[in-house]
């Protein structure tokens, strides 16, 4: 019977892929994201200046050949900046959604598949967390913690457990009934082994599809939280930090602020891209 | 209905509470003295610990967070500024007509744009008009709003000068902080009032409607709006949790001095009490948003009144 | 015999309907034709999925706009070619003139409006009437289906399954159609149900001399309504006539088939007789009969081109070539 299911779910795996890659939207934003990977990791060999080479001689250029997004108040060349800002962004989103979907996945399939007391405690504090906005919740924690990188890198990701628990929790719940599971209850699975091994797989593609937005919406909210001097400091080239430094000469340098903000804009857009596509390619009903 | 009101908002009271033990907690949490930082550091240690008595710093953990539940549920009082004494709750209360006033606007802005351009996409699916509108939906939701903000001041204020680039006054002055903090919730909404349109429009009662030999404006209102609203008021919900979590960021931009630009200037001081109240009473108003975001579905589905009249005859039960 | 002289008050010819679905193309239906005398009833019986409902949708052009498309033929109702009319007119027609009962009654009502008002819609859209004479005419319809007009303030969710068909009928019959569509009217619905429903429909049919098109794949739901008779296989009609000449003298293999896999009271059988096989993939049509892949007396000729339709010694029509064959095998009763 496991034979089965794995050949079954990698069909539906080659399958997802298949329609995903026909999703022409989602291929353009994967390519996008896979670019900025690449020029994230490798910054160092692509970026014309030091991100943090002071310049104060060119300071304030407007976008030339010589810097093709031009330069800040000391004369760094926001190019070099803004590529090497990825890796500050692109990680910050990437890795608080992996722990965020890793320790809400646990709790979440827990709760769900044991219910009862415990899940009705977790569900309550939940309903606490959950009756704040999100940001605030992301501000009182980063204020706690303080700034800088790390710091709003946990903020972020403790921020987001709650949506995640209860997205894993709702899909456990949903399954823990399906027949299969009575299969695995006969044969005497430990409680463990059966929602790891039966009822996570098939609760897994809403997180994988959550997970995607999410990482774009903690870029956005890592953003947020820089600007408002709470997230990552200047000097580092993180994209919010980079507006935030940046925007007080909007009059005079509109560039400075056009940037960075550009690449926000078209990193979370790649990103929407990719996770409406994967959502379409998982459940084929809600397309056309 | 009045007693599901009247239970809902019996509900709220743990909720606020939670959220006050969750934020005191938390701002506990916040490395050093605050005593040390209001005196600064040439204070003598007998006027810091003066002060941390005054304060009633120097009392434990749970009888600080009791005082202040107590002063808080009793009397309304968040105590007071470290940096300029003053009564938080004064100081919040004055702010909270701008802070509410543009959270509604922007509201009102996102809930009509975004379900006229979902419903546009929705029923011209696949045409150029759908196309259009996600287009115009997916880039709202990728632009940081704050950056939306600054990108509308280069333009409306300091290109084209058309509109004030921040401060407060006439009702030009909220047009582009409005536009600004609805974006984001028109982009959610249309792309939500899609999506459920799609899912209602094939609907069988939908074929009934159009078999009866209705105009597709009809058909579109009476038929296909009401029964896709459900998720879009979800959707319009969370809006309320960015247009009001949002405020820091909107009102630092175009500086309005609301409960967001309070509690900005709470951050960059280190004034953790001040940030406590304006979170606490941003969580007040969008959990009393959420309350009639849940009355607001009962309005809409009248299975969904049923089950909330049903609710309440039975006895206990207080689940949300 | 008499109305069969009379002008068909509703006359499909040659409609063909397809579906296009991920880039496949499929035959609904294939060259369909019929006429409908005011006041008769006929029948269109066949397998889930013959094309039945799209021929009913596709006479009120509801059918859903991108995924299906009209290839060809006719519908004339009261003298109008109902496939080139402007849109505008349509709706004048649509519900009004023609109208539809839908199969499934637990969804064919908009959940969030009150019943009364779903029914005083259809009327105030057709008639110019002020706001509370389209009300009390909607609470009339309600008692003439049998539900009191007391309720015309609640919504479909408080009513059963039977009572919603009832309003389904009641706004399909609100501005007394010359024709009303029923498709599978009573499916969905309890046993006991069933015939209350249909002889309340047979009821008000005749009252107002409607003209009634059922659709089913009950040949009980047939004999106790109808008066003619299509059987539609693979969007195809095989075999037509009125119910006494299908009923007592069936001569298509797949009509026969169709009875035979129903249980005689009479006869004490060990076994119904199911018909073999599926039906055919409507992507994918076979040449010739469709229903030859499953006809115990298909012969290499089925399989070449079109069937043409001959004419019973009874004088109904069907589409089949090997008509002696089938009768010698003596399926017949």
């Amino acid at each position: 019977m496991a034979k089965q299911m794995r050949i079954k779910r990698n069909s539906q795996f080659l399958d997802i892929m298949h329609r995903l890659s026909k999703n022409k939207a989602a291929m353009a934003g994967l390519v996008l994201i896979i670019i900025e990977v690449l020029l994230a990791v490798f910054a160092k060999f692509i970026v014309p200046y030091d991100w943090n080479a002071i310049d104060i001689a060119n300071a304030n250029s407007f976008p030339s050949l010589q810097h093709l997004m031009g330069t800040d108040e000391l004369g760094r060349d926001i190019f070099s900046r803004i590529i090497y800002g990825a890796r500050y962004s692109l990680s910050i989103g990437i890795f608080a959604t992996l722990i965020t979907t890793v320790i809400g996945t646990f709790i979440g399939a827990v709760v769900g598949y044991y219910g009862g007391t415990f899940d009705n405690i977790i569900m309550r504090i939940l309903d606490v967390i959950q009756a704040m906005p999100p940001i605030l919740f992301n501000i009182c924690i980063a204020t706690a913690l303080g700034s800088g990188f790390m710091n709003t890198l946990v903020a972020l990701a403790v921020g987001g457990i709650p949506g995640a628990v209860r997205l894993v929790r709702g899909s456990v719940m949903s399954i823990r009934k399906v027949e299969y599971l009575e299969s695995a209850d006969s044969i005497n699975c430990s409680k463990m082994r059966t929602i790891f091994v039966h009822v996570l797989p098939n609760a897994i593609s809403p997180s994988i599809v959550s997970a995607t937005m999410n990482v774009a919406n903690l870029i956005l909210t890592a953003a947020s939280l820089s600007f408002i001097g709470l997230g990552v400091q200047a000097p580092t080239p993180e994209w919010g930090a980079m507006l935030s430094a940046s925007r007080n000469y909007i009059r005079n340098y509109p560039y400075m602020v056009l940037f960075p903000g550009l690449a926000i804009a078209i990193t979370v857009l790649a990103l929407n891209m990719l996770g409406d596509g994967l959502r379409d390619a998982l459940d084929p009903k809600l397309k056309d | 209905m009045a007693k599901y009101i009247v239970k809902r908002l019996l509900w709220m009271i743990p909720i606020v509470l939670g959220i006050v033990l969750l934020i005191f907690t938390i701002m506990h949490l916040v490395p050093g003295d605050p005593a040390r930082m209001i005196l600064g550091v040439t204070a003598t240690p007998e006027e810091i610990e003066a002060l941390r008595h005054k304060l009633g710093l120097d009392q434990s953990f749970f009888v600080q967070l009791a005082n202040y539940i107590s002063g808080l549920f009793f009397h309304f009082d968040m105590g007071n500024s470290y940096v300029t004494g003053v009564s938080i709750t004064q100081d919040v209360l004055s702010r909270l007509p701008r802070t509410f006033g543009l959270g509604m606007i922007s509201m009102l802005v996102s809930f009509v744009l975004g379900i006229l351009l979902g419903i546009l996409a929705g029923t011209h699916q696949n045409r150029w008009q759908d196309r259009m509108c996600m287009i115009i939906a997916l880039v709202g939701v990728s632009m940081p709003a704050f950056w939306l903000a600054l990108m509308l001041v280069l333009l409306f204020a300091v290109k084209l000068q058309w509109l004030p680039a921040g401060g407060m006054g006439s009702l030009k002055y909220y047009i582009l902080p409005a536009l600004a903090s609805s974006f984001g919730g028109i982009a959610g909404i249309a792309r939500q009032t899609r999506s459920s349109v799609l899912e209602v429009i094939r609907a069988d009662y939908v074929t009934t409607a159009r078999s009866k030999g209705l105009k597709e404006k009809e058909v579109v209102l009476k038929h296909i709006l009401p029964n896709a609203l459900i998720p879009i008021i979800t959707v319009a919900g969370a809006s309320f949790a960015g247009v009001f979590g949002g405020s820091i960021i909107i009102e630092t931009v175009f500086s309005i001095n609301g409960i967001g630009l309070y509690m900005m200037s709470g951050i960059t001081s280190r004034d953790y009490p001040v940030v406590q109240g304006c979170v606490v009473i941003l969580g007040i108003i969008f959990s009393l948003c959420m309350l009639l975001v849940d009355i607001a579905y009962a309005f809409v589905d009248p299975r969904i009144k049923a089950q909330y009249e049903g609710e309440s005859k039975k006895k206990g039960g207080a689940k949300a | 015999m008499s109305e069969k002289k009379n002008e068909a008050f509703l006359s499909v010819k040659d409609l063909v309907v397809e579906y296009t679905s991920d880039g496949q193309r499929i035959q609904a239906v294939n060259g369909i034709s019929f006429d409908v005398q005011k006041g008769r009833t006929i029948g269109l019986v066949g397998e889930t999925g013959a094309g039945k409902t799209t021929i009913a949708k596709t006479i009120l052009r509801i059918l859903p706009d991108r995924a299906a498309y009209i290839r060809g033929g006719q519908i004339i109702a009261d003298g109008k070619d109902l496939l080139s009319l402007p849109e505008e007119e349509m709706r004048e027609i649509r519900g009004n003139l023609i109208s539809m009962v839908f199969q499934d009654p637990m969804t064919a009502l908009n959940p969030t409006m009150r019943v009364g008002e779903q029914i005083a819609e259809v009327i105030l859209h057709h008639n110019e009437i002020s706001r509370e004479e389209g009300e009390k005419r909607a609470g009339e319809m309600l008692e003439m289906v049998g539900i009191p007009a007391s309720r015309y303030k609640e919504y479909p969710h408080q009513f059963s399954g039977g009572m919603k068909q009832r309003v389904v009928i009641a706004i399909a019959l609100a501005c007394t159609p010359d024709i009303l569509l029923a498709d599978e009217p009573t499916t969905a619905l309890d046993v006991t149900i069933q015939a209350q429903v249909l002889d309340m429909i047979n009821d008000l049919k005749q009252k107002n001399n409607t003209s009634m098109i059922l659709i089913t794949h009950d040949l009980g739901v047939v004999a106790s309504a109808c008066d003619d008779v299509a059987v539609i296989y693979a969007g195809r009609i095989v075999e037509t006539g009125t119910k006494e000449q299908i009923f007592d003298h069936p001569h298509h293999p797949y009509t026969i088939g169709l009875f035979g896999a129903i249980p005689s009271m009479n006869v004490d059988e060990e076994y119904l007789h199911p018909i073999d096989g599926l039906p055919p993939d409507p992507s994918n049509l076979p040449a010739g009969c469709a229903f030859g892949p499953r006809c115990p007396y298909a012969t290499e000729n089925c399989r070449k081109g079109e069937i043409p339709e001959t004419m019973t010694p009874d004088g109904h029509k069907c589409r089949c070539i090997n008509l002696d064959q089938v009768k010698e095998g003596g399926i017949h009763k």
